[in-house]
């Protein structure tokens, strides 16, 4: 008796494991790629299945290197249809997904990011260049004329006018878009100001631009941008880095460093007064358009005006829109499923 | 003559005061021993408070949601009887909400005032017609959330006395919302939604419901796949294989499988289930099936020790009957060793409901506004489904996040006082 209802489990187990083995028909939409456009794929997302009714498609956030490895892993049902990308996408991703057959994607611009440094209400209001910015954050840094390892431990050391307060800043790990993108706008920005560093051949310049210094005043804080929100609060000495978003959300927590005088704002992240804010993109696998149902629906709804417009309900989740020109050639592109040219780099 | 009859005296006398010294020293090493002992505990006892203590303080606001309730007007002709779900809902709604605020016309104020209220009014305004078409050209009560800010507002998270600047609503909303608390028009009833709604980029909408689903596909599959296998491997390693070096290679093998992380399993089955079987990403089957890799080893060394547990007695009555080997472990060994593994399966699965690790590498931590249908649709589990939450910027989903540990929490201890219950009751002592 026991045997046979034991036997029994074992066959609707086996027959499980089976059924699932045969590839199966997907009727929902994938969406994979970097968590900073999770929030607004989110939105888009639930968007379009409760207009529409169709299932509701599976957002996953694996980070825009993740997402682009997924996506360009092949076409057919096994393979997601859109990822987002906090940056372009890369040469090296274009080939690796034109050799697995997935020639055809069209490369949406939804708009831009803001990256904000943010201090507790209870702490300091800075006013920094991104040279300055450089100077506090590099692992290596220029002094009269000579590339030393970075002496800076307060801000005063670096400019007498900042407060005499210890360097500390928790930031994003290196696997974060959102520490490539702050690599890229103020760390390579402010390493121009320095005309030894400039002058340096090309790898070596590249290295002392982005490495960020591993001696105790930046603190790699982790992927998770509210753990960093919590640290702020209880530290008022400390700065962090993330997106605007959550300087939007907690604005009562905390307060947005100026960068060259101008603090972070959605008017001046959006007018670019505001130097740090990035490009937000997405990719559509065009060969899936009008196989998986719903796809073309979906891009559509993404790039409505009532989405990506000003207004928008991407706009209230932080998206920094888009110029109205610019927008309608976004659109066009999307909905007519134009191929992107092979990046250039 | 006196040394020789004070000599021993004094040196029995010193023994006697070594002694005494000694035994001091040893009551006092015993009394130190338990007072290590018990601030251990109290230690252990103290931090576990603290975490119960934050999590349950974060998640009171997550207890109740505010709802506004409003009369909207569905006029007749402005819904299609034959279509329903096409009707322009969210016109209707603004126009009873600017019935309440007819002086709000700016744009700019328009969408303040909308900020206040949650984006699904709409849909279960949708959903009330869909359900009851008669509706049509009648006025309908609906009660719907309150968005974020508003929700933190009544709860008193947004601190109303701070500067403007200093807080996401403006004065002028502060105002609205005061105008709808003295109309009534603002209640706080439990927080069923959290359990009841799917997931939701809006936290007043976001639920639980894939999540548990999705858990109770994971576990069911996990159970089916790693309960008779591990029964079957652990019933012929301890009543059928011979014992020589094979067997003690196995069995040293499985005490190590159960010391593996888990996101080797998780990475295992990305590379295996999903990879080379291409089975459907983010789908509780995959997540099952990595589970119950993991629980595996957990249920044949229960399973093993239950066996064990069964005097040989029984065995050897049963077999001197007549018995045949099959017969004695079938009919007589396993049913009574059935308790034992059964508490051992229990707590396997109780782990599995926790793991989180393994899950996200097979994709089961995405963004899902529907709760799957079966094993095969893509889903979140509780663990990952706190995950997600955990990193979201909206203020709403700190105490969710919070209040959706507890659940978890719930759960683990229900299924651990199950084991313990059964380990109790039918537990046989020989």
């Amino acid at each position: 008796m026991k045997l046979k209802s034991l036997t029994m489990a074992a066959t609707v187990a086996v027959a499980a494991l089976s059924v699932a083995g045969v590839a199966h028909a997907r009727d929902q939409i994938q969406v994979v790629g970097s968590s900073t456009v999770f929030p607004f794929s989110q939105a888009a997302a639930e968007q379009f299945a409760n207009e529409t009714g169709s299932p509701a498609p599976v957002v996953e956030s694996t980070g825009t290197g993740g997402g682009m490895k997924i996506f360009c892993g092949g076409v057919g049902t096994g393979h997601p249809d859109v990822t987002g990308a906090s940056r372009a996408m890369k040469l090296s991703e274009y080939e690796l997904c034109t050799s697995n057959g997935v020639t055809d994607i069209t490369e949406v611009l939804l708009g831009f990011d803001g990256l904000s440094m943010a201090v507790s209400r209870k702490g300091k209001q800075l006013d920094v260049s991104k040279a300055q910015l450089f100077q506090a954050l590099a692992a290596k840094v220029e002094v009269d004329g000579k590339i030393v390892d970075n002496p800076f431990k307060k801000w005063s050391d670096i400019d007498p006018s900042l407060p005499n307060a210890e360097i500390s800043v928790m930031g994003p790990p290196p696997t974060s878009g959102t520490r490539d993108a702050w690599v890229e706008l103020v760390m390579e920005e402010g390493c121009k100001t320095f005309p030894a560093i400039e002058a340096l051949d090309k790898d070596a310049h590249k290295e002392t631009c982005q490495r960020m210094r591993t001696d105790g005043p930046f603190i790699e804080a982790g992927e998770n941008d509210n753990l960093i929100v919590q640290r702020l609060e209880s530290d008022p000495n400390a700065y962090g880095i993330f997106g605007y978003s959550f300087l939007y959300e907690n604005q009562d927590k905390l307060q947005g460093i100026k960068v060259a005088g101008v603090e972070p704002k959605e008017e001046t992240i959006a007018d670019g007064s505001y130097g740090i804010s990035r490009p937000i993109y997405f990719y559509v696998k065009n060969a899936h358009r009008g196989v998986i149902p719903g796809l073309n629906e979906f891009v559509t709804e993404y790039t409505s005006d009532e989405a990506m417009g000003p207004g928008g309900y991407l706009e209230e989740r932080g998206l920094i829109v888009l110029a109205e020109d610019r927008r309608a050639a976004v659109q066009k592109a999307a909905k007519d499923a134009v191929n992107m040219p092979a990046p250039k780099k | 003559m006196s040394d020789t009859t004070h000599g021993p005296d004094r040196k029995e006398r010193n023994a006697w005061f070594e002694a005494d010294a000694r035994l001091k020293r040893r009551h006092l090493a015993d009394k130190r021993l338990r007072a290590y002992g018990i601030a251990a505990i109290v230690f252990a006892l103290g931090m576990l408070a603290t975490l119960v203590g934050t999590i349950l303080i974060t998640a009171a606001p997550a207890v109740t949601q505010t709802m506004v309730t409003f009369e909207v007007e569905v006029p007749e002709g402005s819904v299609d009887p034959a279509n329903p779900s096409g009707g322009s809902y969210q016109t209707m709604l603004n126009a009873s909400i600017a019935r309440i605020f007819p002086d709000v016309d700016t744009p700019r104020e328009l969408r303040e005032l909308r900020q206040l209220f949650s984006n699904g009014g709409q849909y279960q305004l949708r959903d009330k017609i869909l359900a009851d078409p008669s509706l049509i050209g009648k006025t309908v009560s609906i009660s719907f959330p309150m968005s974020d800010i508003g929700d933190q507002l009544h709860k008193g998270v947004i601190d109303r006395n701070l500067p403007p600047d200093f807080r996401r609503v403006n004065d002028t909303q502060i105002a609205w919302y005061d105008v709808l608390v003295e109309r009534g028009q603002i209640s706080s009833p439990l927080n069923w939604g959290l359990l009841f709604n799917a997931d939701s980029r809006f936290p007043e909408l976001a639920g639980l419901r894939g999540a548990l689903v999705g858990s109770f596909f994971a576990l069911l599959v996990c159970f089916l796949v790693s309960f008779p296998v591990g029964i079957a491997a652990a019933v012929y390693l301890e009543e059928f294989a011979p014992k020589n070096r094979l067997t003690d290679l196995i069995e040293v093998n499985i005490n190590n499988l159960a010391a593996v992380p888990s996101i080797v399993f998780g990475l295992l089955g990305l590379a295996v289930f999903l990879n080379f079987f291409g089975m459907p990403r983010s789908a509780p089957i995959v997540g099952g099936l990595v589970l119950s890799l993991m629980t595996l080893p957990t249920i044949i060394i229960a399973t093993r020790a239950a066996l064990k547990a069964v005097p040989p007695s029984i065995r050897e009555a049963a077999i001197g009957v007549g018995a045949s080997k099959m017969q004695t472990v079938g009919h007589h060994v396993l049913p009574l060793a059935m308790p034992g593994i059964l508490t051992g399966t229990i707590i396997g699965l109780a782990q599995a409901l926790g793991e989180t690790a393994p899950l996200l590498l097979i994709g089961m931590n995405a963004f899902i506004t529907a709760a799957p249908d079966s094993m095969f649709n893509p889903s979140t589990a509780l663990p990952t489904q706190i995950y997600i939450w955990a990193d979201s910027p909206e203020r709403g989903f700190t105490s969710r996040t919070s209040a959706a540990i507890i659940v978890l929490l719930g759960f683990l201890v229900c299924m651990n006082a199950i084991a313990i219950y059964m380990r109790k009751r039918f537990e046989r002592r020989w």
